[in-house]
């Protein structure tokens, strides 16, 4: 399947200046829609290449404390799923290139009606959806009518990935490969990068996908080991920690909230790009 | 209603693990290959006669199966109608029925070569029979339970801690028995070599809601000897409670083909379904998709799920078995309620006319047993599932009857 749209063209676009892709990872709605939204909106000139925007959930459960925390103030804060499609139509009136990949779980999509969903992320200017409990074995529920709304379906590949289930996670697999980079939740253990090479070159014999690589990224320096490997790096519960911590006594956003985050996403894309010089 | 009748009640799931639309595997990539690894070994499991030697020996033995089906006569004349038998499987080792499905789950475990088993817990009842079977096998047990429920459960948790088993107190989300499965499925994700995950009732990804159903259908399977030897012929009704749903599903399997016999699942109406504080999942809750599989969910209009509400801690769960939501599309079990106060009522009952003191799940089941019964004729015959024994459920009892102890 040849590749287009918003993914394919910023990877394109990396490979040409021969570096990884910084994907960074917010929860819609966190701490509260505007400042979340502010956050969103200059994640681009804070060195994001590609966004990944979560989608709160009461029951994420392949998420670490940080990004469930996150999850459960953006709840409190009001956040839905048409609001979080607003964030991205918001967001698409200042910038027309930037990726975004929206992640979640299935129940808030399902609940919302799949073909009304995938209309409306996809006039919102949404490109790829990673929807962590649908595996290649539910396929027919949204991977393949988003493939047909020309969302890219991003798959998650994991350690526990052998040969034999990899041609099936590859299968329908487009926009890039998301690796999972240690068995467990996210923002938890840390990478081994000599396991997540080897585990590279051998899913690269399989497809010619980008792949990005997640879990348990925290630092610049991590971000740059990982990118010297990797097509992408993804940093998530490292950037909802520092809403986490910038936030009042009340749980409230304060002056320091979108620039902690964003100081972190700049020190990050100074890794990145620091790794293949 | 829109789906025919099928054949057989009894053919589910389909290769997909399926029921009709419920059931199927929603879960994560990386327990994927766990899923389907399990798929298999159960197979192989149910397929081998040493397996099904081995758990009979440990039901009659360890567990004290067949549990009797006794005639509550007493009750019977009390409410003036149909005959009411109890299969009393609050005389089972533990006390509740959860240990026929834990016993199956810990023999698999074994033969998978895991060492480690985890579950999750909500009234303590299921993580009690996991902690002993995994105390009997010498395997290593952590249960999750949540923040909630430890602190309304505390004897449950000694015992568990007595048996030697690790009992993690989680705080995130509702801090309730929901929050305990995702617990338990993040341990899982995390530990994919040596750990087993024990759930305690017939839901989660395929192979689970099929493997407790067929664990715990010995249930059905002896009573449905026990009736025909006592009374000649099947029953009019089954009645039992339900919150996941697996000692029901115990109870009716085996009957789903016999079509003369009516079906009643309980589900806790809390303070009352208009409330909206209650456990009712079918009753008040449409479908949606979690912990790893589709089926009736107590949620918002944006798909986030609810808290439920119940006196009886084990009802107190926001799904159901997609089983049980497919024999409610299909019309082949009929998904009641009782309150918090009917329930409490037929505890009461129970207990001075039979001298039975009921767990307050199937407290559920008899506060229906009691509209029914006086509906019915005199020579018309209901089973129901005495699931549990509410020595654990006194001092909630007692409470809620202004009682201090």
């Amino acid at each position: 399947m040849s590749e287009t749209g918003r993914i394919a063209a910023r990877f394109a676009a990396l490979k040409e200046q021969n570096r990884a892709a910084l994907v960074t990872f917010i929860t819609a709605g966190d701490p509260d829609f505007e400042t979340s939204l502010e956050i969103l909106r200059r994640l681009p000139q804070a060195g994001a290449d590609i966004i990944e925007l979560g989608m709160p959930f009461t029951d994420p459960m392949a998420d670490g404390p940080a990004i469930q925390l996150a999850s459960q103030r953006a709840l409190a804060a009001g956040q839905t799923l048409p609001r979080t499609l607003e964030m991205v139509r918001r967001f698409r009136e200042t910038d027309a290139e930037t990726p975004i990949v929206l992640m979640g779980y299935y129940n808030p999509i399902y609940v919302y009606g799949n073909a009304r969903f995938l209309a409306e992320a996809r006039e919102a200017g949404v490109d790829g959806l990673i929807v962590v409990d649908l595996p290649p074995e539910e396929d027919e529920e949204l991977c393949l009518p988003a493939l047909e709304a020309g969302i890219n379906f991003i798959r998650l590949a994991t350690p526990t990935t052998d040969a034999a289930r990899l041609p099936k996670v590859l299968n329908n697999a487009s926009g890039f490969l998301y690796y999972v980079s240690v068995t467990g939740v996210t923002g938890t253990r840390e990478p081994d990068v000599d396991a997540v090479r080897d585990a590279l070159a051998y899913i690269r014999t399989a497809t010619d996908l980008p792949i990005a690589v997640g879990f348990g990224v925290k630092t610049p320096q991590q971000a740059r080991a990982i990118a010297e490997v990797a097509d992408g790096v993804v940093v998530g519960s490292a950037l909802v920690n520092a809403v986490r911590d910038s936030l009042d006594d009340q749980g409230r956003a304060t002056d320091g909230t979108v620039s902690a985050v964003l100081d972190l996403v700049s020190a990050l894309a100074e890794g990145v790009r620091a790794a293949r010089q | 209603m829109s789906e025919s009748t099928p054949n057989s009640f009894r053919s589910g799931p389909d290769e997909h693990g399926r029921f009709g639309i419920h059931g199927g595997r929603f879960v994560a990539e990386t327990l994927m290959p766990l899923v389907l690894e399990l798929e298999a070994a159960y197979e192989e499991a149910r397929n081998d006669p040493a397996f099904h030697a081995e758990m009979e020996a440990f039901l009659r033995d360890y567990v004290g199966r067949p549990s009797p089906l006794y005639f509550a006569e007493r009750l019977t004349e009390h409410l003036g109608g149909a005959k009411i038998y109890f299969k009393r499987d609050e005389l089972n080792h533990t006390g509740a029925h959860k240990i026929n499905n834990v016993l199956g789950q810990i023999l698999l475990a074994r033969r998978m070569g895991k060492t480690r088993i985890i579950a999750e817990t909500g009234a303590g009842q299921h993580g009690v029979a996991t902690a002993t079977a995994c105390a009997r096998f010498g395997l290593e047990c952590v249960v999750y339970m949540g923040e909630v429920d430890v602190e309304r459960q505390q004897p449950n948790v000694f015992r568990m801690k007595l048996l030697g088993a690790e009992v993690v107190p989680v705080s995130s989300g509702s801090r309730t028995l929901k929050d305990a499965l995702n617990e338990a499925l993040r341990d899982w994700v995390a530990n994919v070599e040596n750990t087993f995950y024990c759930i305690g009732t017939v839901a989660g990804p395929h192979p689970y809601p099929m493997m407790v159903r067929d664990f715990q259908a010995v249930i059905g399977r002896e009573a449905r000897a026990q009736i025909l030897e006592k009374e000649g012929r099947l029953p009019d009704a089954l009645v039992a409670a339900i919150g996941g749903g697996s000692n029901a599903m115990g109870l009716f399997y085996p009957f789903l083909d016999d079509t003369d016999v009516a079906m009643y699942g309980v589900e806790a109406a809390g303070k009352g379904l208009e409330t909206g504080l209650h456990a009712a999942s079918i009753s008040g809750g449409k479908p949606g998709v979690l912990h790893g599989n589709r089926t009736y969910l107590l949620m918002d209009e944006d798909g986030q799920i609810k808290e439920a509400h119940s006196i009886s801690a084990g009802l107190d769960y926001p799904g159901i078995g997609p089983e049980h939501a497919w024999l409610h599309e299909v019309g082949r079990v009929n998904y009641v309620a009782a309150t918090d106060e009917e329930a409490l009522e037929a505890f009461q009952v129970c207990s001075r006319l039979e001298g039975i003191i009921p767990a307050l799940e199937p407290a559920h089941a008899l506060a229906h047993v009691m509209k029914l019964a006086p509906e019915m004729d005199k020579d018309q015959i209901i089973i129901m599932n005495m699931c549990g024994r509410g020595d654990k459920d006194i001092f909630t009892v007692a409470k809620h009857l202004g009682v201090e102890l």
